[in-house]
């Protein structure tokens, strides 16, 4: 009987979804919005190779700022949650293999992270991607030596300061600039170098920095409450 | 274009079975680690679709962090419920 009824409803949802399947038709030109965003006049005016970049950072940058806030605050409520043990945990050895592999993998790990945020506005990627990369060099290192010194406070100050100056560019922007915001407060500069489309590289640096020390301390902090062996 | 068509219809069927096998499979283990599989292949189908950006981040979240997150939380409950069953014996 309850087999049947679920069997009924999944088959309503066919038929209420298929009209959609039915007309649907491959899309040739750009929508309204994106064409607007892909003007010539509205790219030289960002200066940024990656219009992706452009529209997250600058357009959609009160978009990036709620991610942010959203991912600070799941950061806090797990630190708050969590209670750290202070007992000097007796940890079993990791293998020589993994410990060596490692150590080289984990600084090429980092350079690629910084290099993912630091080239937002130029290659595909951006603060988020960047700082996930980084955050994913740390579990490594955790991993590996589960021992380690790890300065959380050190995290936490980089990830204030991250966001203060993110909001902080944010609020110059709406001073100097023409609105919240705006990357034209520092000079454009060519289009496609590294330093060009005025403030989105050291926005995205930020951001990712932020997104970095922030998926880093929750790592941390779930790490220390495992009691294994 | 076909070719890409071929893979991307292989990819989508090795995306259902490890959605299958996350959701089936009795060891928790193997469904963690099939859940990780799932967010790999889906980067590569959205590097397929033409959308890098989100790739990295499925790539990174989905199939790295996410995957240790669950075995970090799997792993405490193991030790939690050991004890119990420990204190409820003597």
């Amino acid at each position: 009987m309850k087999n049947i009824f679920i069997i009924i409803i999944i088959a309503a949802f066919g038929v209420m979804l298929y009209p959609l399947f039915e007309d649907f038709s491959g899309n040739d030109e750009l929508s309204e919005l994106a064409s607007f965003y892909a003007q010539k006049e509205n790219v030289e005016k960002v200066n940024s190779a990656n219009l992706v970049t452009a529209v997250v950072v600058t357009y959609r940058g009160l978009d990036t700022l709620g991610e942010v806030t959203i991912l600070f605050l799941a950061a806090a409520i797990i630190a708050f949650s969590l209670r750290k043990h202070s007992v000097e945990r007796d940890l079993r050895r990791n293998s020589e293999i993994f410990k060596t592999a490692s150590k080289v993998l984990i600084p090429i790990i980092m350079m690629v992270g910084v290099y993912i945020f630091m080239n937002g506005h130029l290659s595909p990627g951006g603060g988020f991607q960047g700082g996930a990369v980084l955050a994913s060099a740390v579990i490594l290192m955790l991993l590996a030596f589960p021992n380690i010194p790890f300065n959380s406070k050190l995290f936490a100050y980089t990830e204030s300061i991250s966001g203060l100056v993110f909001v902080g560019l944010a609020a110059i922007g709406a001073l100097i600039g023409s609105g919240y915001l705006d990357n034209a407060i520092l000079p454009l500069g060519t289009f496609g170098e590294l330093l060009s489309a005025g403030a989105i590289p050291v926005i995205y640096s930020f951001v990712g920095l932020k997104v970095g020390a922030e998926l880093s301390n929750i790592l941390n902090e779930f790490q220390s409450v495992q009691s294994d062996n | 274009m076909s070719y890409l068509l071929i893979i991307s219809i292989l990819l989508g069927i090795i995306m259902l079975a490890m959605a299958g096998i996350a959701i089936y499979h009795k060891s928790q283990v193997v469904a963690i680690i099939a859940a990780g599989a799932l967010g790999l292949f889906a980067s590569v189908m959205y590097l397929l679709l033409s959308a890098p950006d989100v790739a990295m981040t499925e790539a990174a979240i989905g199939s790295g962090l996410s995957t240790i997150i669950f075995f970090y939380v799997l792993n405490r409950i193991r030790t939690t419920d050991e004890k119990e069953e420990q204190q409820l014996k003597k």
